[in-house]
């Protein structure tokens, strides 16, 4: 059979000579390797204080866009549950009522609209879903809890604040 | 003399602190050099650097349940972890910490006491420690604890005698017992270990063995005996068991750097112009610097080298450790002769 890497080293019973039965060599050769380790970068990261750089691409709590002038622009079409394979999402849709101009860019928009972290995969299935260019994967983590009901975000947690903009350019579609 | 005796009561204290600091911080160190060798950082929530853990993990150890098997032997369950206690604290009444300090013209011996037979009571009462593992072991009804009680009583029992007999040729060599006259007689530089490097080897290895240390950990080998003898203990009772061990091992560092490394003397101790006094302090402080070092070394061989396999250990006791220690006392007695 042909070797799949250059790397394996054929394994044999040999009787050790009298110098590798003593052992003492091969203990020294040792603890000099795990010595040198005492010295060197070590690997951890101390997380809370430092944090590691995410990849650009990273996929983390969703974000529902305002548009340049402050108005949802979730139109509740669904195409984003559709498109989930986990079946986090659910919504539902109401119609903008007169005087509502502001607040949601088109006639439609999501009344209630829930992901259900604890289902979510992080796909990114339905920012690729959404026609609209209102839902975004972010590079925030979803936090920890003790409780289910706490998992399943609404709009107070996923719509983005007026006064601080979630900058999504990075994961804008270029197509 | 009622200085003396007050000397005396303040110097076993500070000495039984000392040890049980050292000890505490052991286990602090121990994980932090584990981590250090693995390329991690190990506790540093606790205090800065972590200084804190110990005392953390003492906290933990008194709050958590006390749990006595039902059909264990109550006493003897008690007795076990107390036994491994005390045994492991008597040891370091006949270490000399330093040399001579003199106050106001009276002499003060910085040891617990000078007995004549310091290297018996020694090897004695590390002899009596397996006692307490033993006692746990088997009291805990639990067939892993008596597996590790077992393992550790036969274990320490075929290594203490190629200590004693590696500490035999020390004896010839120096002609006393005390532990006092025998790092008296390595003044300066003129340690044992250049006379007696086999003899050493085989001490520490022994010691290793009887502080049951990795590679020599069977009694208490995770991997197939759940915790060994301790495998039933809870609480304080088996922070008294891990405590012990790292009393052991601050003591027989002691012992090995007190005989082998000429203990409280160090290299040009008497060109240095200072007054007695000094060199004594500097003494202790170079008496603990060696035997601080030894911890570092037992930890360095724990994360370096994989355990023993039974049959294996006791093969390296009987038939590899104790003839070559006799042929160490062979030899040293042969080299007395002719160079006399």
């Amino acid at each position: 059979m042909k070797a799949l890497t250059n790397r394996s080293k054929m394994v044999s019973n040999k009787e050790l000579t009298f110098m590798e039965s003593l052992y003492f060599p091969a203990i020294i050769k040792g603890m000099m390797i795990t010595i040198s380790h005492l010295f060197t970068r070590k690997a951890t990261i101390s997380y809370p204080e430092v944090q590691r750089e995410f990849a650009p691409v990273y996929r983390g709590k969703h974000v529902l866009k305002r548009d340049a002038k402050g108005a949802e622009n979730c139109t509740a079409c669904g195409l984003c549950a559709v498109a989930c394979p986990a079946e986090a999402i659910t919504m539902t849709a109401a119609e903008r009522k007169k005087g509502e101009e502001a607040l949601y860019r088109e006639e439609k928009y999501a009344a209630v609209y829930e992901i259900n972290m604890l289902r979510c995969i992080f796909c990114g299935l339905c920012e690729e879903a959404c026609p609209k260019e209102a839902i975004f994967l972010t590079d925030e983590i979803v936090k920890t809890s003790y409780e289910r009901k706490d998992f399943i975000y609404g709009k107070d947690k996923l719509v983005e604040s007026l006064d601080k903009r979630i900058d999504i350019t990075k994961r804008q579609n270029k197509y | 003399m009622e200085f003396a005796l007050i000397f005396k009561i303040l110097l076993i204290t500070i000495v039984f602190v000392i040890t049980l600091v050292v000890a505490m911080y052991s286990t602090l160190a121990e994980r932090k050099v584990a981590a250090f060798l693995q390329d991690r950082i190990g506790p540093n929530r606790a205090g800065p650097f972590g200084l804190l853990q110990p005392l953390a993990d003492g906290v933990k150890f008194f709050f958590k349940e006390e749990i006595i098997p039902t059909h264990s032997n109550k006493w003897l369950f008690i007795l076990g972890p107390c036994l491994a206690m005390l045994t492991a604290g008597m040891t370091s009444a006949v270490l000399p910490w330093g040399d001579v300090i003199n106050i106001d013209g009276v002499d003060y011996m910085l040891q617990g006491t000078d007995i004549n037979i310091g290297i018996l009571y020694i090897f004695g009462v590390t002899s009596i420690g397996v006692y307490g593992i033993m006692i746990g072991g088997w009291a805990s009804n639990n067939k892993f604890s008596l597996l590790g009680a077992i393992r550790a009583s036969s274990q320490m029992i075929s290594y203490e005698l190629a200590m004693g007999l590696s500490m035999i040729a020390i004896v010839m060599m120096s002609g006393t017992l005390s532990v006092r006259e025998i790092v008296e007689q390595q003044d300066g530089f003129n340690w044992n270990i250049w006379y007696q490097p086999v003899g050493f080897i085989i001490f520490l290895i022994c010691s290793l063995a009887e502080t049951n240390r990795a590679p020599f950990d069977l009694p208490e080998c995770e991997t197939e005996l759940v915790g060994g003898y301790h495998t039933e203990y809870s609480s304080m009772k088996l922070g008294f068991y891990l405590f012990s061990e790292y009393i052991n091992m601050f003591i027989s560092c002691g012992v090995i750097a007190a005989v082998y490394f000429g203990g409280y003397n160090f290299p040009f101790m008497h060109d240095l112009g200072l007054s007695d006094n000094a060199v004594a302090i500097l003494g202790v402080v170079a008496f603990f610097a060696k035997i601080i070092f030894g911890i570092f070394f037992f930890m360095w061989i724990r994360w370096t080298l994989p355990r023993f396999r039974y049959d294996q250990l006791m093969k390296l006791g009987w038939q590899y450790l104790i003839p070559l220690a006799i042929l160490n006392v062979l030899i040293t007695g042969a080299v007395m002769i002719f160079t006399k």
